[in-house]
C-alpha cells in the first residue's frame, strides 16, 4: 500500500504562557511513500518525527493536509479503521500478559464479520511470533525479556494483524549497541519478508542510512531532503543535510570563491566553475581528501590514528570552523606522511566537496571541469 | 576473613534495625501479648493487679454479649457495604477525573477537601442533614417531604435509617485518600499502552477491564486491604454521628464495645475488652491472609 502525506501540517498550542504562538511540528509534509518500501525518518530530536508517525497512524488529526493510503483518503479515519501495526520505542508491551496474550490481543479485539476462532487465533500468533524468531518464548512474562526479545514481541504484536503500514518509532534506542546493529538487519529481512510499507523512525544517521530503501531528513518540521540514502549522502541540499549524515562527521570551512577557485585561508584549494563570486561555507567530507606532498591545501598536523583499513589524519587549518578536521585515508598512504612533520598538504575530491550559501546555507553548484 | 566481613555486616543491618524493632516492641508487641495474657485472666483488676483464675471466660461472656453481637453485626455491615463502595465510586471518580482536562486541578482539590476537614465536624454537617429536631426535620428529609415521602429520623430512627447514615458517613469520610492514591496511579499509567490499545481498536470497556485495572491494581489492592482495617476499626465515625452512648442507640462497633469496656459508663473490665480486642486482631488478621490470598493471583507488580 502506498501512502501519500499532503501538505501535512501539524500545530500544537504553545504550553509557554508568554510566548502564545503555535508550536509547528510538522510544516507541510508533501510526500508519496512507494508500495512495500522501508523509509526512514531521520532527524534531531523534537524535530517532528513521532508527529508525522502519530499523524500517519491516525492518534493525532492534522492541521492541514491529508494523508492518503493507495487511493483512500484517511485523513479522518480513526486508527483502528486504518490497518496500521505501531511499535513504540518502549515497545508498550502489556507487563500482565504473557508474549502469547499481548500478541494475541490485537486478534481479540476483532468484531462482526472478522472475528477469527480461538484456533485461527492462536494460528496467527504463532506464524507472527515465528516471523519475528521469538515462538520458543510465548509464555514468558515481558518483564523476562531482553531488550530485544521484548522488541521482537512488539514488532510481532504490530505485525499480526498483517497491517497494510507498519510504523516504527526510534525502536531501537533502547537497545545496546550490538543488538541494536542485529535487531536493524532484523527488521530489515523482516519488513522484506513481509513486504509491508514501513515507516521506521530514527535519530541515527547510520541506522537509517544503513537499512532504508529511501531516508527523510527532517529539521524544525520541515523536510530537508528526500531520497536514497547514498543519494543524500553524496549530494546534500544543504548544510544541515551534510552535516547530519556522515560519521565521522563533514568538516566544514569559510571560505571565498574568487575567480573560480575556492579559497581556503590562502590556499586556493579547488576550481569551482560556476559558483558564484563571495563568501561561502565549504563542507568537505572526510574521505574527500588525497594526501599529497605538493597538494594545494596545507593545515597542521595534529595527529595520525591508525585503524586498520584506514588511517585517519587529525589537523587543524585556520579557515575551519571546528578545532580540528579529520581526513579519512586508506592505509597504503601511510608513507606520505610523517608523523613528525608539522604540515601535511591535501588535495581534494571535487565531489566530495560541498559549497553552501552563507546566509540561507542552500547548496551551491559548481562546475568541477 | 570474608565470613567475618558478612557477618560485620550483618550485625551492622540489625544495629540500625534496632531503634524501629524497640520502639515496636515497646508500643505494639509488648502490649498485644499483655491484652493477649489479659484476655485469659478471669476478673482481672488493674488498680489491684489480681485475678481470680485462668481459662476462656470472658470470650464466651463477650460472645454472649448481645452488645457485643450488636457491634460485631454493625461492624461487619460496615465493612462489608462501605470498602467495595467507597473503593468502587472512587475508581469511577477518579476514571472521570482523569479523563476531562480542564477544571481537572479544581475538582481534584473539591474530592479532597473532606479529607483535611475534621472528622466532628463531617459529623456536624451530617447532623444538620439528617437530624430531626423539634423544629426541623433536616435537609435530607424535607427533600424526601419535598418528592412525596415520608420524613425518617435518621439519627434516632429506625437501624436501617441510622446504617444508611453511618455507611454514606463513612463512604464519605474515606473517599478522597482513595480518589488521590487513585488518581496518581491512574496518572502514572505510560500513555502508551493507550495508544497501543487504540491502533488495535480495544474498546473503552475491554481497555479498562485489560489495561488499566491490572495496572493500577497493586493500588487498588492497597486501598482495599487497609479500607478493610480501617472499616474494622472504626469507631470516631459512630461517635460524631450518634454522640458517646452507642451502645444505647445500637450502633456500637467493636472498637467502641472495647472503649466502653474499658471507660465508658459500664466499664472498668479490662479482660473483657481485652477478649474483646483478641476477637477483633483475629478477624483483621484473617481477612487480611484472605485478602492477600487473593491478591497473589490478581495484582500485578
Ligand atoms: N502533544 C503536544 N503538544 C504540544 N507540543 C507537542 C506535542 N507533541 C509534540 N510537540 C512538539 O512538537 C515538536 C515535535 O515533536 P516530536 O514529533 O515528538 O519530535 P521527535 O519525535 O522528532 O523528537 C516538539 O517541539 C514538541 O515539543
Ligand atoms: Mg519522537
Amino acid at each position: 500500500m502506498k501512502v501519500v502525506l499532503r501538505n501535512l501540517t501539524k500545530k500544537f498550542p504553545s504550553r509557554d504562557k508568554k510566548n502564545k504562538t503555535d508550536v509547528v511540528a510538522v510544516s507541510n509534509f508533501d510526500f508519496e511513500i512507494p508500495d512495500g518500501k522501508l523509509i526512514g525518518l531521520l532527524g534531531p530530536s523534537g524535530c517532528g518525527k513521532s508527529t508525522t508517525l502519530n499523524l500517519i497512524s491516525g492518534l493525532e488529526k492534522p492541521t492541514e493536509g491529508q494523508v492518503f493510503f493507495g487511493e483512500d483518503d484517511v485523513t479522518n479515519l480513526p486508527p483502528e479503521h486504518r490497518g496500521i501495526g505501531l511499535v513504540f520505542q518502549n515497545y508498550a508491551l502489556y507487563p500482565h500478559l504473557t508474549v502469547r496474550q499481548n500478541i494475541l490481543f490485537p486478534l481479540e479485539n476483532l468484531k462482526g464479520k472478522d472475528k477469527l476462532s480461538k484456533e485461527e487465533m492462536l494460528e496467527k500468533a504463532t506464524e507472527a511470533a515465528k516471523l519475528v524468531q521469538i515462538d520458543e518464548l510465548m509464555e514468558r512474562k515481558p518483564g523476562e525479556l531482553s531488550g530485544g526479545q521484548q522488541q521482537r514481541v512488539a514488532i510481532a504484536r504490530a505485525l499480526v494483524k498483517r497491517p497494510k503500514v507498519l510504523l516504527l518509532d526510534e525502536p531501537l534506542s533502547n537497545l545496546d549497541a550490538r543488538l541494536r546493529l542485529q535487531t536493524r538487519e532484523e527488521i530489515k529481512r523482516i519488513q522484506k519478508e513481509t513486504g509491508i510499507t514501513t515507516i521506521f523512525v530514527t535519530h541515527d544517521q547510520e541506522e537509517a542510512m544503513s537499512i532504508s530503501d529511501m531516508i527523510v531528513v527532517m529539521k524544525d518540521g520541515m523536510v530537508q531532503q528526500i531520497g536514497r540514502p547514498q543519494e543524500v549522502y553524496d549530494n546534500p541540499a544543504n548544510l544541515f543535510v551534510a552535516k547530519f549524515l556522515g560519521t565521522p562527521p563533514v568538516n566544514i570551512f569559510q571560505g571565498q570563491v574568487k575567480d573560480g577557485q575556492l579559497v581556503l585561508g590562502e590556499d586556493a584549494v579547488l576550481p569551482v566553475k560556476g559558483a558564484p563570486d563571495g563568501p561561502v561555507l565549504a563542507g568537505i567530507r572526510p574521505e574527500g581528501f588525497l594526501l599529497r606532498k605538493s597538494g594545494a591545501f596545507r593545515c597542521q598536523l595534529s595527529s595520525v590514528e591508525v585503524m586498520g583499513r584506514d588511517i585517519s589524519v587529525v589537523a587543524s587549518n585556520k579557515a575551519a570552523m571546528s578545532p580540528m578536521i579529520r581526513a579519512i585515508i586508506g592505509s597504503e598512504n601511510l608513507a606520505e606522511v610523517s608523523v613528525d612533520a608539522s604540515q601535511v598538504s591535501f588535495d581534494l575530491k571535487p565531489s566530495k566537496v560541498f559549497l553552501f550559501d552563507k546566509r540561507t546555507e542552500e547548496r551551491l553548484h559548481f562546475n568541477t571541469k | 576473613m570474608i565470613k567475618w566481613k558478612s557477618r560485620f555486616n550483618n550485625i551492622k543491618g540489625w544495629l540500625y534495625l534496632l531503634p524501629a524493632i524497640l520502639f515496636l516492641g515497646f508500643f505494639m508487641v509488648y502490649p498485644l501479648i499483655d491484652v493477649f495474657v489479659y484476655s485469659f485472666e478471669e476478673g482481672y483488676n488493674s488498680a489491684s493487679q489480681t485475678y481470680f483464675g485462668t481459662g476462656t471466660y470472658n470470650y464466651s461472656y463477650v460472645l454472649h454479649d448481645p452488645y457485643f453481637l450488636q457491634a460485631l453485626k454493625n461492624t461487619f455491615l460496615l465493612v462489608v457495604i462501605t470498602v467495595p463502595l467507597s473503593t468502587g465510586i472512587a475508581l469511577l471518580i477518579s476514571v472521570g477525573l482523569n479523563s476531562i482536562k480542564p477544571l481537572r486541578n479544581l475538582l481534584q482539590t473539591v474530592y479532597f477537601l473532606p479529607y483535611v476537614t475534621n472528622t466532628l465536624a463531617v459529623g456536624l454537617v451530617f447532623m444538620i442533614l439528617f437530624k430531626k429536631t423539634a423544629y426541623s426535620d433536616g435537609l435530607v428529609n424535607l427533600l424526601i417531604q419535598w418528592f412525596g415521602g415520608e420524613s425518617v429520623d435518621f439519627i434516632d430512627g429506625p437501624y436501617w435509617a441510622k446504617m444508611f447514615v453511618l455507611c454514606l458517613y463513612t463512604i464519605w469520610v474515606v473517599m478522597p485518600f482513595k480518589i488521590l492514591i487513585l488518581t496518581s496511579a491512574l496518572a502514572s499509567v505510560n500513555q502508551d499502552y493507550y495508544k497501543a490499545a487504540r491502533v488495535d481498536g480495544t474498546s473503552k470497556f475491554r481497555t479498562f477491564m485489560r489495561i488499566t485495572l491490572p495496572m493500577i491494581s497493586p493500588m487498588l489492592f492497597y486501598l482495599v486491604i487497609t479500607g478493610f482495617i480501617g472499616a474494622f476499626k472504626a469507631y470516631s465515625d459512630a461517635v460524631a454521628l450518634f454522640g458517646t452512648n452507642l451502645n444505647a442507640a445500637g450502633m456500637n462497633t467493636i472498637v467502641g464495645y472495647v472503649y466502653d469496656m474499658l471507660y465508658g459508663d459500664s466499664g472498668g473490665y479490662p479482660s473483657y475488652a481485652s477478649a474483646a480486642a483478641i476477637i477483633l486482631f483475629a478477624i483483621v488478621l484473617t481477612i487480611t491472609c484472605i485478602n492477600l490470598l487473593i491478591s497473589r493471583k490478581n495484582v500485578h507488580y
